[in-house]
């Protein structure tokens, strides 16, 4: 059932904690993103799933085994990064055949197409690459590799809306045709909201939140109304957050139904994807753990 | 970008409705308006995904729902259609929310803003006058 497993992985830097004993799965045939600020851990975390770093304490496995000690598993996992760092003599062409003898299941096709689809000249050299570029030619090698994991962290860096747009309008369609495991890390939150089945929260190297999406949006409420009346509907439930105006209060709630507080004369609002995400990413609902620095 | 859910097809634009009820009412507003007749076949789940940028998951919770009340069904190996009669049911179920959601609000406030009865028949009837006039100016109404 799960693809990816981590279990009570800790992971150090020096004195930088950038995985605090994390646990957790990643459902086979899903498409999970997993989000959190700059240095919470999403990369080192990403490293360890793709065998590009070893777990030091603590177990990772990808379809069972250890992805940094077993080949045959490794070929099953393609991960492209922020920072692609493929070679920078290579040419566009390289890049594809050797994408092509690493992953058993690499579609030719889909990369021609999606080489023409982001304007990428098959002949140009990596060093002579934009940012952009370089990122469409990662997910070209993502898309066109059908690896049943496959791994995007940031993706997107230096592509526009409308190459953004494309690349999730490809994902889409390729996860379709092809279902297979992806984890997808980004920031932009709300863009990828309704692509994902799931959603995986990590911050100071913890996982605060693991959740279907759908749980995300239907669990977290804004109420706004007579101070009164909210406190006496809130009385049971988790506040995340709150404001006061006078008399009035606005919280944002854990465990509400709309429907309830509605009937007791309360405004209810749906907050945005990606403001329910970091309400219930920071709110009192998370461990107790303070983390240490930033990782790099 | 798809902020929320305001950018999605028949969304009722309260914001509190999940998205897969979202797809259900997309559907269903297909069958109102006779997109999908009677008897044809609606999206598969993963053209749905894909027209509407959502997680396969998502659309094929949408259409379970459509199928659990009987507007739509099963034809094992093909995919699904437009039950018989569907189109008469949603209309029903539709002028009861109707009744529901719009005629009982209005009249809650018009009772608080201590409007008479034959002012209200009077105002919606002008409106209804003003929207069927426009609605003639218009050739090809948009779906939205």
């Amino acid at each position: 059932m799960d693809a990816v497993s981590l279990t009570e992985v800790t992971q150090r830097f020096g004195d930088v904690t950038a995985l605090d004993h994390v646990s957790v799965s990643f459902g086979e045939r899903r498409i999970t993103g997993l989000v959190g600020r700059n240095g919470a851990g999403k990369s080192t975390l990403l490293e360890l799933v793709s065998g590009r770093a070893r777990a030091r304490l603590g177990s990772v496995t990808v379809h069972g085994k250890n992805p940094y000690e077993d080949r045959a598993v490794l070929s099953q996992v393609c991960a492209v990064t922020e920072s692609q760092p493929y070679p920078k003599s290579f040419r566009v062409s390289t890049v594809l055949t050797c994408a092509g003898l690493l992953h058993p299941q690499w579609d030719i096709s889909t990369a021609h197409d999606l080489v023409d689809l982001f304007d990428l000249r098959r002949q140009q050299k990596v060093s002579q690459l934009s940012r952009g570029q370089r990122s469409a030619l990662g997910v070209v090698v993502a898309l066109a590799s059908r690896a049943p994991v496959t791994v995007l962290d940031e993706p997107y860096v230096g592509l526009d809306a409308v190459a953004r747009r494309q690349f999730y309008d490809r994902l889409l369609e390729e996860f379709v045709a092809h279902p297979r495991t992806v984890i997808l890390s980004s920031h932009l939150i709300d863009e990828v909201a309704h692509l994902l089945d799931h959603v995986v929260v990590i911050a100071h190297g913890r996982v605060v939140l693991d959740a279907a999406t759908e749980s995300v949006r239907d669990g977290i409420l804004e109420l706004t109304g007579p101070s009164v009346l909210l406190d006496e509907y809130a009385a049971r439930l988790t506040v995340l957050s709150r404001a006061d105006l006078g008399g009035l209060t606005r919280a944002i709630v854990r465990g509400a139904r709309a429907d309830e507080a509605a009937a007791r004369g309360l405004r209810v609002a749906h907050l945005p994807f990606q403001e329910a995400v970091l309400a219930l990413s920071s709110g009192p609902s998370r461990g107790s753990g303070v983390g240490t620095a930033d990782s790099p | 970008m798809v902020s929320h859910m305001t950018n999605e097809p028949g969304n009722q634009g309260n914001g509190l409705t999940p998205l897969f009820l979202v797809i259900a009412q997309g559907i269903e507003a297909g069958i109102l308006d006779g997109s999908f007749p009677e008897g044809s076949q609606v999206p598969s789940t993963n053209e749905l995904a894909v027209f509407h940028r959502i997680n396969p998951a998502t659309a094929a919770k949408g259409v379970a729902h459509l199928a659990t009340d009987g507007t739509i069904y099963k034809r094992r190996g093909i995919g699904m259609f437009v039950a018989e009669g569907a189109r008469a049911q949603l209309l029903k179920r539709r002028e009861q929310q109707f009744e529901q959601h719009f005629v009982a609000p209005l009249a809650a406030e018009a009772d608080l803003l201590g409007i008479s009865p034959d002012r209200v028949l009077e105002l919606v009837s002008a409106s209804l006058t003003a929207t069927r006039k426009e609605a003639a100016w218009t050739p090809s109404p948009s779906p939205r």
